[in-house]
This record gives structure tokens, C-alpha cells and sequence, in this order.
């Protein structure tokens, strides 16, 4: 479903953050990817959707070449959901025009088709009576299963995760994470840059493990955490377990 | 009680007499006139000045454009107000007479230059990770400005342009150089007139004081407003 060919990425000043990144994500598979801090997990995970433009390399979606200039990036977007660390739900509309806004002003559903479906998706996360509040009435929790909600209005292919509850006071990391759990078991395709291991052991069906701006390890989640074969991952297990 | 008869007096020929107040308002009219106009010019050009700097090109350089507004602001700020004005007076605009039309011009290109750096630090001050939201979910560039930046830049351009509306009505106290009857040349021409430059100079001062005090007051309520519905 996504291919990514010997991706680089480099920031002004000479910043060599990814050093050739090489992957292939099935149709329904849930990849979670792990490493230290500046490994360049966020940077990979944003070249995925051209948040960020790769300085070299390709990604291929669908059969098509993405990081083509020909390819309309717009449309290519509406079929890859992306949930921030820090919700980004837009502080100017309501949660029900949150979720809307994007079905309707593509022209991808009418009015009363977005706000059903939107109404739809409120209750799957147990939100339905927040539809009219605005983002900053609500906790974190709440808002990042609202900003979840709103990528799935758009009916994506996969969805991409950065840190979804490193932002997030404990008490409320759980139900995120639930949310996301229901989401995998549905069959969505995830790419989900974390630092809960517990997680990664549960949902993922492969564990990448990111370091100095490659892809140092791929495996099973048991394997890679039962047996790391690189120094710098079981380095890395031995302070994050 | 002599000398309190003698300041009545000086009131009464700086204002009174002849309903010279009237001369007073009639200033205090072209000073808002002017000011006015040149608020609503220097909106318009401002904004749209703003947006050609922040124009960039697909490889992140800026655009032709952008230089554009860039010389153009280098330009107004390094210029005295005073000069501009004579120079579209009699230069640039030498062949028209209206001096409302010159003055209100001159001070909205002043004005718009000004006004572009707060549209931009407005549209700048949004957080990115809203734009980045937008543009994920597929929506264009143009439209994430239309639907989320701008609606949120808009409440933090307000309270600065109040500002530079209250600097633009101090700053038009240079309009007589142009001919105009402003407040300020009203005060000036009625010194010499009555010879007595205090009262006429501090009353005009404290027609300024009242109107930007009363604009001000207005201003930090919707301020307080604004900053209300922020954490709506
Ligand atoms: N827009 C940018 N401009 C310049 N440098 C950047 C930019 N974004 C990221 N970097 C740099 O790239 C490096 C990797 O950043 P990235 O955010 O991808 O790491 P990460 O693995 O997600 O780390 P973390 O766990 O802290 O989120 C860092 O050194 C960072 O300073
Ligand atoms: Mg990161």
C-alpha cells in the first residue's frame, strides 16, 4: 500500500535527518515505529503525507508515485489521515464543523451526509453531545479522540499517528488508546509513532525501531522485544521498558 | 477675581466669540475624514501587501512579489509622513486639488505599510499545526487560509489596528501643510488670529486627548472580548 524507496531528508544547515529510509506497509497492517528522541521518526512519518517534502527518494501509495511534482498532493491527502500530537483541531469552528469541514468543502459529501456520518463517528467515541462545543472546552482526551474522528470523516486508506498521547495527562491516554485499538481491530491500516510499548506489543504487527535517521530493526512485536538483535535497540529497550 | 475674568475672556475668543468652535469641529470633522479614509486604504493595501509577503515560491524562496512588499514597507518607514505627503502634493499628485482626496491617500499607502506587518505577524502568530491539519485532511492551500488561519488571524489583527488607527488620527495633524482645515491647523491659525497661543494649542490637545481616550476605552473592551470567546 506504501512503499518508500532510499528516502532522504535534510534540513537547512546541512541536518541529515533521514539517511535513507526503505519500507513496504501492507493493506491492514498496523507498523508502530520506536527510537530515541531526534531519531527522525516524526520527520518520516510527515514525509509519508508530504507535510514534509523528501530531498531525495520515493514514496509510492496506491500504485501511484507520490512524491512525483506531477501528483496532486491534495487529492492523495484525502485518503491518508494524520492525528498530531497536539490535536490541531481547529480552535474556530465547532467540533461537529471540525469534522465537516473537510467532507464538504472537497465536495466529497453533502451537508447533511457530513453531519450524519460525523454524528455517526461521535458516538462510536461516546462524544455525540460535544458536537456544538468548541476545542477549548475540552480535555485532552476528548480532544485528540475528536481529532481522530475527523481524519476518519474523510474515509482514509490508512492513518498516520504522531505521539497521539505524549501530549496527554495519563488519566487520559487510555481511552486514546482504545479508540485507536477499535480502529485496528475494524482493519484500518496504521502508522503509529509511539512511546507505549504496551501498545506496540498489542496492536502493532510490525515494531520499526528508528535511530540515527534509519530504519535500524523491523520485526514481530514478540521478537523485538523478546530478542533485539542491535546493540542500540536493546540499549534503547533497557531504559524505555 | 481678575485673573479669572481674564481666562474667560481668552475662552471666549479662542472659542466662543463669532462660534469660533465651530471652526474647532469642522477641523476635528477633515482630521476624521482623513483619518478615516486613510484607515480603510490602508486596510485594503495592507492586507493585500501582507499576503504578497508571505508569498513564497514552490521551493520555499520568496516571490518576486514579496520583494515587492518588502521595498515598498522599507520605503514608507524610512520616510518622514511630512514629506510624503508634500511629495505626493506636489510631485506625484501635483495636478489635483482635492486635499482630502491627497491626504487621505497619502496616509493609507503610509498607513498600509504598517498595517501589512500586523496582518502578517497576525497570520503568522496562528499555529502552524493548524495549517498542517488543514492541508492533511486534503484541503488546499487557499482554502485552509480562508477557513481556519484567517477567521483566527482576524481576532489578532483587531486590537493592533485599533492602535494604528489611534496613531493614524495623531498623525494626520500634518495635513495642513496640504491646505486642509484640521483641528490642529484650526488651533495654529486661530494663535496668530487672537494672540494667544494657549488656549487655542491646549484646547485642540485636549480634543485629541478625549477622542483617543474614548477610541481606547472602546478598544480594550473589545479586547476583553475577543480574549472572552478565545476560551469558549
Ligand atoms: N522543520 C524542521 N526544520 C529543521 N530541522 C528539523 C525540522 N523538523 C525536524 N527537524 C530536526 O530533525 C531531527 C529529527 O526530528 P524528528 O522530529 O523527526 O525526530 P523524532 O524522532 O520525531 O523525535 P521526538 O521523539 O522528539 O519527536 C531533529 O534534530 C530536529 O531538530
Ligand atoms: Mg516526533
Amino acid at each position: 500500500m506504501i512503499i518508500v524507496k532510499d528516502l532522504h531528508k535534510e534540513f537547512e544547515g546541512n541536518n541529515h535527518v533521514l539517511r535513507g529510509v526503505n519500507y513496504h506497509i501492507q493493506p491492514g497492517e498496523k507498523i508502530v515505529v520506536v527510537g530515541p528522541s531526534g531519531s527522525g521518526k516524526s520527520t518520516f512519518l510527515r514525509c509519508l503525507n508530504l507535510l514534509e517534502r523528501p530531498t531525495s527518494g520515493e514514496i509510492w501509495f496506491d500504485g501511484q508515485k507520490i512524491t512525483d511534482y506531477k501528483t496532486d498532493i491534495n487529492k492523495v491527502r484525502q485518503h491518508m489521515g494524520m492525528v498530531f500530537q497536539h490535536f490541531n483541531l481547529f480552535n474556530n469552528l465547532t467540533i461537529m464543523d471540525n469534522i465537516t469541514l473537510a467532507p464538504i468543502k472537497l465536495k466529497l459529501m453533502s451537508e447533511e451526509e457530513a453531519r450524519e456520518n460525523a454524528l455517526k463517528l461521535l458516538n462510536r467515541v461516546n462524544l455525540a453531545e460535544k458536537a456544538d462545543a468548541y476545542p477549548g472546552s475540552l480535555s485532552g482526551g476528548q480532544k485528540q479522540r475528536i481529532a481522530i474522528v475527523r481524519s476518519l470523516a474523510m474515509n482514509p486508506k490508512v492513518m498516520l499517528f504522531d505521539e497521539p498521547t505524549s501530549a496527554l495527562d495519563p488519566e487520559m491516554v487510555g481511552e486514546v488508546l482504545e479508540v485507536m485499538k477499535e480502529l485496528a481491530d475494524s482493519g484500518m491500516t496504521m502508522v503509529v509513532v509511539t512511546h507505549e510499548m504496551g501498545f506496540a506489543r498489542e496492536v502493532g504487527t510490525k515494531v520499526l525501531f528508528m535511530d540515527g535517521g534509519i530504519i535500524v530493526e523491523e520485526n514481530t512485536p514478540k521478537e523485538f522485544f523478546a530478542n533485539p538483535r542491535s546493540a542500540r535497540l536493546q540499549e534503547f529497550l533497557s531504559k524505555v521498558l | 477675581m481678575d485673573w479669572l475674568n481674564s481666562i474667560w475672556e481668552k475662552i471666549d475668543a479662542a472659542f466662543i466669540t463669532e462660534n469660533r468652535w465651530m471652526l474647532y469641529l469642522k477641523g476635528v470633522g477633515v482630521t476624521m475624514e482623513v483619518a478615516l479614509f486613510a484607515g480603510i486604504i490602508g486596510i485594503i493595501l495592507g492586507t493585500i501587501v501582507a499576503f504578497m509577503k508571505l508569498s513564497v515560491k514552490k521551493n520555499g524562496k520568496p516571490t518576486l512579489l514579496s520583494h515587492i512588499a518588502n521595498i515598498y514597507i522599507d520605503i514608507i518607514r524610512g520616510t518622514p509622513s511630512v514629506l510624503q505627503l508634500l511629495i505626493m502634493w506636489f510631485v506625484v499628485l501635483a495636478s489635483c486639488k482635492n486635499g482630502i482626496l491627497v491626504a487621505s491617500l497619502t496616509f493609507g499607502i503610509n498607513s498600509g505599510a504598517y498595517v501589512a506587518e500586523i496582518v502578517r505577524a497576525g497570520i503568522l502568530a496562528v499555529d502552524k499545526g493548524q495549517t498542517e491539519a488543514g492541508r492533511s485532511l486534503g484541503l488546499t492551500q487557499f482554502q485552509t487560509m480562508r477557513y481556519i488561519v484567517i477567521p483566527q488571524a482576524f481576532k489578532n489583527v483587531l486590537p493592533p489596528l485599533g492602535n494604528e488607527f489611534i496613531v493614524l488620527i495623531k498623525e494626520t495633524a500634518i495635513v495642513g501643510y496640504v491646505g486642509l482645515s484640521d483641528l490642529t491647523r484650526v488651533a495654529n491659525q486661530m494663535t496668530s488670529k487672537i494672540y494667544d497661543a494657549f488656549t487655542p494649542l491646549i484646547g485642540s490637545a485636549v480634543v485629541y486627548f478625549i477622542i483617543i481616550k474614548i477610541l481606547t476605552i472602546l478598544l480594550a473592551k473589545l479586547e476583553r472580548r475577543l480574549r472572552k470567546s478565545d476560551n469558549r
